[in-house]
């Protein structure tokens, strides 16, 4: 009787090794994140990378297509559009419009839901009730339909989007950093708080906030996702970004007119640009889920 | 050995994690035998292996584990190589296993007459109608009372203990040769444990099968069984007729064990009595498994694991204490390398 | 039960009444709603009329009251540009939404149950990988992007459907595939995990310990009990599918309740916006409310713990 290794047990490293290398590459989503840089990137410098003015077109070079097709030239790399504008030059600033509308949506819909959470949870009783019966009642509308009724009301521009955008999906926030809080207030440390006599609001900011903050981040970068389909969305039914600026759902809404006589390159573009960033933020969120946050998991 | 119905030789079962990096050895080595119509039972604290050794003597282990060595001779063919259509046909036909939780195990949404009849449909071709006879029959045989109604029921509308008694009947549908128990009373209050267990018995000596009962209770070993095996880490540790190690127990392990031995009145978990927790299966020390926790280690238990040492016939134990030349051997020179491996 | 389902019908009421609430404080708040509810180009006398139709003059929670009983008496006011009641309109679209959305369903099932099922029973393997990337893409791409995209290649490039309006199966099949993949990816997930939680279970494990053939482990023990939540569902989902088929809608125009959201916005017909809103709400609560009685009556468990 001997004692043997065998090699897949001798293959097991140190457990730190091991969280370590699961860190750093497991999964990794390279390609999306890369996207996603170079998105804000574009967005940042659209001023510099842009080779026209994104709004002002010459109908004399109206439905140019694209260069490697016959009639198109280097001039108009991606062609142009209805009125003449390149469409190269809106994509790039199309992106800052929707780096800024879906991060700053984000932050609000994230902001609200975060506090409206904390709250809920942690004080329980008839601020719970309230809030979270509001929360059902909002959450039965569907997302679109609401931002639409919402868009309605108070008009399209750039800013109402993204207030419309944030009033629409705090919903989802709130439910779930509810949810988070309230096993947080079971929780050793949150009790210790509470009999040392901290102020509810101490706790909430010292002990809960930073304790939600990781699901927060998850659920951001989903919802980052969702946001700009929906902006796009907007737009697209003319609800959201008002013309002339150039936000990719809108393009896309132009461009449909010209899809039935073949000028393709209009609707193309920009909704292959929507859908790597969606698809990019959607990657890296389920990521991060999984990394972060392990109860989120089945969301 | 040729004439034993079931003998289990050097089986190793392993969870090995996805990347392949974390092994966790649950059954190590196991070496048993079993004659028909007679009763083994495996004791062994929580975690220790019980379910994943009858999980493989069945060949139906979660995806994460494989049988990685050794063979099960069951009525003399050996099912670690068996085709798996051939294994399926082994299952519920001549060897049947009750669940841990068996107030789980029957499906919500199916009758009872459907549940209990599926073996005969599918090993005997038994007619819809004819496998809901014997269902009836069945049901009257594990002492419930008008079976011609509970037939027709779901499970959601039968108590557990009578649910219990249908798990038995599903086991004893086809006659199998061999019944693996797997803690199948932890669930019940004491009464109906008591009656549970004499139900068990009754069948067992009307149809002449052989039973492995697991189990944490060494009260219902004394009553039920014959054979007596200790499992420790995934490990066999001791094993013999019940009455010759109960009085007489080699094992440290099993001295404690019996130490510590419950009534049959007493709440279960009892086996937890010992000190100290057992080692990480993923991560066995180089010595004796159960050094760290032992009364009587000495030098040698930590740096070298004992093999299985056959006292007399039938009865062995995994410990230095039993080695024929025990005091010859403490002496010896330990080898450098396994010095270097702890 | 019936303590369970006064409280759930409660429940929904309260939800009813918050979301008017809502709607109605969306509309006040953010200006005079008159200039959203009277035509534009109306003659002072008829705002004048219209103000205090609305009781713009009263306190608010008269206002409040007069709005909702309107609404409950089936008065949500006249479209400004078809000239008739806005509940008319909606009944007259209401059939092609339905058409549309069962078409989507079925189609989201047929995808969403197979791959699902497939997906968990090979669990880590291709078909798993491939169920992913499938439900990862329609999770994530914008409904008009795959509509367009499907308009040119089978409308504009090969020429075998037609690219919009309404008539035949054919003209169903793009927008019902747009709005189903969607649905087919949820239905495809929730399949999944759910079938994953059963095979896990002990009586599928009990139905291999006896012998069973696996096929009907899995297509009998496992599938029954792991569609239950899917199934549910679904039944929510067919309603969602009413109310958000807007972009699908509009970009096949297909008319629908969707496309008469979009009219309503183009035209700036407010009172068909707000018809469709509160409508589709109410929807929404009605029917999540009879999916938890239904399923209280299945499953005793329920009634018990909430
Ligand atoms: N699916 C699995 N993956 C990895 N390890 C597992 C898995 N199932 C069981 N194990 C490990 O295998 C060992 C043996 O488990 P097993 O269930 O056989 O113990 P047991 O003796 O039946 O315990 P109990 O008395 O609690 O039923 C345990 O250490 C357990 O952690
Ligand atoms: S081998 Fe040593 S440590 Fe192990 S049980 Fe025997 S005496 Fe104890
Ligand atoms: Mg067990």
């Amino acid at each position: 009787m001997t004692v043997t290794t065998t090699p897949l047990a001798a293959a097991a490293a140190s457990p730190a090794a091991r969280t370590l290398k699961l860190w750093r590459l497991e999964g990794f989503p390279l390609i999306p994140v890369l996207i996603l840089l170079l998105i804000a990137f574009v967005a940042v410098f659209a001023d510099f990378l842009a080779p026209y003015d994104p709004q002002i077109g010459s109908l004399a070079r109206r439905f140019r297509p694209p260069a490697w097709e016959a009639g198109g030239s280097m001039a108009h790399l991606l062609g142009t559009d209805h009125v003449g504008r390149d469409v190269l030059s809106r994509l790039i600033f199309g992106a800052r419009v929707s780096m800024v509308v879906g991060l700053t949506a984000v932050l609000v819909a994230g902001g609200i839901g975060t506090l409206l959470g904390i709250l809920s949870g942690y004080l329980g009783g008839w601020v719970d009730q309230v809030i979270m019966r509001v929360t059902d009642a909002w959450l039965a509308l569907p997302a679109l339909t609401f931002a639409i009724f919402l868009a309605a009301i108070v008009g399209p521009s750039e800013l109402n989007i993204i207030v419309i955008l944030g009033g629409v999906y705090w919903t989802r926030y709130a439910r779930v950093v509810r949810g988070e809080v309230l096993s947080l207030k079971q929780r050793e440390f949150v009790r210790l708080a509470v009999v040392a006599g901290c102020s509810k609001w101490l706790i909430m900011r010292r002990h809960i906030l930073p304790n939600v903050l990781n699901s927060a981040i998850v659920l951001a970068t989903l919802m980052l996702g969702v946001v700009i389909v929906t902006e796009a969305s907007l737009s697209f039914l003319g609800v959201g970004v008002p013309p002339p600026k150039p936000a990719w759902g809108l393009m896309m809404a132009d461009g449909k007119k010209g899809l039935m006589v073949g000028y393709w390159w209009l609707t193309v573009f920009p909704g292959i640009c929507i859908m790597l960033m969606v698809l990019s933020a959607n990657l890296l969120g389920d990521w991060l889920r999984v990394k972060l946050d392990p109860q989120l998991r089945q969301l | 050995m040729a004439n034993k119905l079931l003998s289990l030789e050097n089986v190793s079962a392993h969870y090995v994690s996805q990347q392949g990096t974390r092994v966790v050895r649950a059954v190590d080595e196991v070496t048993l035998s079993l004659d028909a119509g007679e009763t083994l039972g495996i004791v062994g604290e929580s975690g220790s292996g019980k379910s994943t050794l009858a999980l493989t003597i069945l060949r139906l282990l979660p995806k994460a584990a494989r049988i990685v060595g050794g063979r099960i001779m069951f009525e003399g063919e050996d099912l670690v190589d068996k085709p798996a259509a051939e294994m399926r046909r082994v299952r519920g036909k001549r060897i049947a296993m009750i669940l841990q939780d068996p107030m789980a195990s029957l499906n919500p949404l199916f009758t009872i007459g459907d549940q209990v009849g599926e073996p005969l449909r599918v090993h005997e071709g038994a007619s819809r109608s004819s496998a809901w006879q014997r269902a009836i029959d069945l049901i009257k045989s594990v002492r419930i009372a008008s079976p011609q109604t509970r037939v027709a029921q779901f499970p959601h509308e039968m108590s557990g203990g009578m649910r219990q008694r249908i798990v038995g009947a599903i086991g004893m549908s086809c006659e199998p040769r061999l019944l693996i128990a797997d803690e199948p009373t932890t669930s019940l209050d004491l009464t109906i444990q008591a009656q549970y267990l004499d139900l068990l018995r009754e069948l067992q000596r009307t149809h002449g099968l052989a039973l492995i009962f697991i189990t944490h209770n060494l009260g219902i070993v004394a009553k039920m069984c014959d054979q007596l095996a200790v499992m420790y880490a995934g490990r066999v540790v001791e094993q013999g007729p019940v009455s010759r190690v109960f009085s007489q127990p080699l094992h440290p392990y099993t001295k404690a064990l019996l130490g510590s031995i419950p009534r049959m009145t007493e709440e279960r978990e009892q086996l937890t009595a010992i000190d100290g927790q057992p080692p990480d299966l993923a991560n066995l020390p180089a010595g004796c498994s159960f050094a760290a926790r032992c009364p009587a280690a000495f030098a040698r238990c930590q740096v070298e694991a004992p093999p299985d040492f056959t006292v007399e016939p039938g009865r062995s134990a995994r410990c230095w204490l039993a080695a024929p030349t025990v005091h010859a051997s403490i002496d010896q020179t330990i080898p450098l390398s396994r010095s270097a491996a702890s | 039960m019936k303590q369970f389902i006064v409280r759930r019908v409660g429940y929904s009421l309260l939800s009813l009444f918050l979301l008017s609430v809502t709607i109605f404080l969306f509309v006040r708040v953010t200006g005079d709603p008159t200039t959203l509810l009277v035509e534009p180009g109306a003659s002072p006398e008829d705002i004048e009329n219209m103000r205090h139709q609305f009781g713009l003059d009263q306190p608010l929670w008269v206002q409040y009251w007069l709005f909702a009983t309107s609404f409950v008496t089936g008065d949500l006011g006249q479209s400004f540009y078809y000239r008739t009641p806005v509940l008319e309109l909606y009944f007259q679209r209401l059939p092609n939404s339905l058409q549309l959305a069962a078409v989507a369903m079925v189609l989201s099932l047929l995808i969403g149950i197979p791959s699902g099922i497939l997906a968990a029973v090979r669990v880590g393997g291709f078909w798993d990988s491939a169920g992913k990337t499938f439900s990862l893409l329609g999770l994530s791409l914008p409904q008009f992007w795959v509509g367009l995209v499907l308009i040119l290649f089978f409308s504009v490039y090969l020429g075998w459907l037609p690219s919009s309006g309404s008539g035949g199966i054919l003209h169903l099949l793009m927008p019902a595939f747009t709005l189903g993949w969607y649905f087919a990816a949820a239905h495809m997930r929730l399949t999944r995990s759910s079938m994953l939680e059963v095979l896990d279970s002990e009586y599928v494990k009990l139905a291999r310990l006896k012998g069973l053939p696996e096929a009907l482990v899995i297509g009998k023990h496992a599938l029954k009990n792991a569609l239950i939540p899917v199934i549910t569902l679904a039944g929510i989902n067919l309603v969602v599918m009413i109310n958000v088929a807007v972009v699908v809608e509009t970009v096949f125009a297909w008319p629908g309740i969707g496309r008469l959201l979009y009219e309503g916005i183009t035209f700036r017909d407010f009172p068909v916006v707000q018809c469709v809103v509160v409508l589709g709400g109410s929807m929404i609560i009605v029917v999540n409310l009879l999916v938890d009685i239904l399923y209280a009556y299945i499953d005793p468990r329920i009634r018990l713990e909430s």
